[in-house]
């Protein structure tokens, strides 16, 4: 039976990251799950909750529940958006609708971990705190990587160590969250990877952000993409 | 009302303060090694419970209850203390503690008081009103004395001089005892030993904090490592103990939970090597003048607040200070505070009380919200929550700002998919600004993120329009 599915593309992937979403897409139907995409979402509200702005968080809460409250599953390939639903939304006043980061639904929902990927790359993979601590996500991507044809999976140094992005902290306390950066780096760099992976394109755009601006030839690619990749229709740079 | 010396006079903002302290390498080398081995201990030592978990769940469920009835109990703690012999003192803020255990101290004619290891007496900056007053205390933990001998500040809840390493101390026992000492461990706590043992058989009255105070019997308790503070609670004539109100336990028998919780969580010991019980006063055995200084400084605000009140089942263990990775690489001199680390940028400010005060308010944002704490904390204190939720507060204190209005006109902005989709397509013209793909540089605040990365180009087409032409 094709499961249906609502993409929750979250407002940073839909904006700066389409490729990413655009591979959900082509994952999910693989996998032979029928996707929709609400047009009326926009965004969950994270970055105003946690940056101390808990009033203009809740019309946004509420925004996501009337847009997917209809829908058995929401997928989002993001662990800290799909937190923020889970955790944060009922600290809102809202009953928000099931909603899963990528790599729970695939392997906790549809029950698979081999997806039929090809990715012929030296991957290494950041867990990204909110999957990890929040949402106990696990070892699931990493059970998902290693079922991937010609992928070498080499292990982070460290990988549970925060990155430093935490949003706007970033921003606000942009020396520390750049020290937390460094060792970061540090650890990607020590494993020889190509592609450094994560279920977040928040973290990665932090991680990728320090990385590019090093030129150190370390290409951060969202997990979903790694997924979706097959031998057929292969991942390709497309910037 | 005076301020309160929970924090530090002239202390810089948290992102000013860590700015300078990132600068420092040999801070940097010094506390990365320390949490680093202290952190891998701790997840060994956790490791062998089974029933850690429901430990940490009994450890929540014991203090929330001692926060619920904490009016009743601590009556009954003076009771039982009174009873056996000791004195029961109140005090409503820093000021008026410094002010009874001064008093205190002179009622003795003491010129100078040995003290052991205490977070409460660091809290209130009893040492400074002490010297001020004319009295000379003493610091008996290798790591305080170390702290005071350096003119230096705290750094960690625990292990206060983390922040130096052993050829800085060997430095300063030099400098202050006036001796030739190796940075060989030993010989450091040798001199230690030394200069302190005949502060010990000198001195007639001691000073401490608690960790633990039992309701129904009376009785104080207060772990250490070194044996220091058993001297200091034996030896002395007279002993006055300093106590935050929320160090209560109901009976003797919920002391198992925190005997195994704390040890583990702190120095990653099994067992605390040592542990010292008293319960007032004993006819010719110890100390023969107890008395017990109960502090509020903040705390019964604080217990006001239903989310924040958490924050006051803390046991001191610094579990949360060792896995933070803020902390890791600022240190704990940047929390401007005795309590730094992820309970301190929780626990400082609602103890100051007061968000209008821009240091308090800066501390809740010194934190990426990573969780780490949280996951390790003994007694389950949701850190990453009372973080977002006194982030609120500070935004509440601080009116209209560039930010807030920056911040309403994003969640205007979202609440329509409409005008979002307008937003998102203006922004898309940043991608001219764009050379090889990337952005490298943005006026501010984007130049805070550019400083150090890159921000990718924004795609000329967004998922959004891609799915209306493609599936809509």
């Amino acid at each position: 039976m094709r499961v249906k599915v609502a993409l929750f593309a979250t407002c940073l992937t839909d904006t700066f990251f389409p490729e990413t979403a655009r591979a959900v897409v082509r994952l999910l139907e693989r996998l032979d799950c029928s996707v929709e995409f609400p047009l009326d979402q926009t965004c969950c509200g994270q970055m105003h909750f946690n940056t101390g702005y808990r009033e203009h968080s809740k019309p946004l809460a509420r925004k996501y529940t009337e847009v997917f409250g209809s829908y058995d599953y929401v997928v989002a390939p993001s662990g800290s958006c799909a937190g923020m639903v889970r955790e944060v939304h009922p600290t809102l006043g809202e009953a928000p609708p099931r909603t899963f980061e990528l790599a729970e639904f695939l392997v906790d929902v549809l029950g698979v971990t081999d997806v039929g990927a090809w990715f012929p790359h030296r991957v290494t993979y950041h867990p990204t705190c909110h999957s990890l601590r929040m949402l106990g996500v696990g070892d699931k991507p990493l059970a998902l990587l290693r079922a991937v044809k010609a992928l070498d999976l080499v292990e982070l140094p460290d990988s549970t160590q925060c990155c430093g992005f935490g949003g706007t902290f970033a921003i606000k306390n942009a020396e520390t969250s750049t020290a937390m950066l460094a060792d970061k780096m540090r650890c990607v760099l020590d494993t020889g990877a190509e592609v450094l992976s994560a279920g977040d394109n928040s973290c990665l755009m932090h991680i990728g952000g320090g990385l590019s601006r090093l030129r150190t030839g370390v290409r951060p690619v969202h997990l979903a993409e790694i997924l979706a990749s097959t031998e057929e229709d292969p991942w390709l740079a497309t910037r | 009302m005076a301020r309160n010396p929970v924090t530090w006079l002239g202390s810089p903002t948290f992102p000013k303060a860590a700015r300078e302290a990132l600068q420092d390498t040999q801070l940097r080398q010094n506390l990365r090694r320390a949490t680093g081995t202290i952190r891998g201990r701790r997840e060994a030592a956790v490791a062998e419970m089974t029933d850690w978990e429901m430990l940490r769940v009994a450890g929540e469920q014991i203090k929330d209850d001692v926060l619920a009835r904490l009016d009743t109990l601590l009556v009954q703690l003076e009771e039982s203390v009174t009873a056996r012999g000791g004195v029961v003192h109140w005090a409503r803020d820093a000021e008026e503690a410094n002010r009874i255990v001064l008093g205190l101290c002179r009622d003795e004619g003491a010129d100078e008081v040995v003290k052991v290891k205490s977070m409460a007496t660091a809290e209130i900056g009893l040492n400074e009103a002490l010297e001020a007053g004319g009295v000379h205390a003493v610091e008996t933990d290798l790591a305080e004395l170390i702290v005071q001998l350096g003119d230096d500040r705290p750094s960690h809840i625990l292990v206060p001089a983390i922040h130096r390493n052993r050829s800085e101390i060997r430095e300063i026992f030099q400098r202050r005892m006036g001796i030739e000492v190796s940075d060989e461990p030993a010989d450091l706590a040798e001199a230690a030993r030394v200069y302190l043992r005949e502060k010990f058989l000198t001195t007639k009255v001691a000073i401490s904090g608690a960790n633990f105070a039992v309701a129904d019997t009376g009785s104080i308790v207060v772990l250490e490592s070194e044996g220091n503070g058993r001297m200091c609670l034996t030896l002395p004539d007279t002993l006055i103990t300093v106590m935050g109100i929320e160090k209560l336990v109901p009976s003797w028998q919920d002391l198992e939970v925190f005997l195994q919780l704390l040890p583990r969580s702190s120095t990653a010991e099994r067992m605390n090597p040592y542990t010292s019980v008293w319960t007032g006063v004993t006819p010719g055995d110890g100390p023969q003048r107890f008395h017990l200084v109960l502090i509020d400084n903040g705390r019964t605000s604080t217990l006001e607040d239903s989310v924040g009140r958490q924050a006051l089942r803390c046991i001191r263990c610094s579990a949360c200070l060792n896995v933070c990775p803020v902390y890791e690489r600022t240190g704990g001199k940047s929390y401007g505070s005795v309590y730094p680390g992820p309970i301190g940028a929780i626990l400082t400010p609602q103890l100051v009380g007061d968000m209008r005060d821009p240091q308090a308010a800066s501390l809740p944002y010194a934190s990426s919200l990573c969780g780490a704490c949280f996951e390790v904390c003994p007694v389950r204190i949701d850190i990453p929550s009372v973080l977002t939720h006194l982030r609120a507060e500070a935004v509440e204190a601080k009116g209209r700002t560039a930010e807030s209005i920056a911040m309403a006109a994003a969640a205007w902005m979202f609440r329509e998919a409409s005008r979002y989709e307008k937003a998102q397509k203006a922004g898309s013209l940043a991608r001219f600004l764009a050379r090889d793909g990337k952005i490298t540089s943005l006026p501010w605040p984007g130049s805070k993120w550019t400083s150090s990365r890159d921000v990718p180009a924004p795609p000329a087409e967004s998922f959004r329009t891609w799915w209306r032409k493609n599936r809509g």
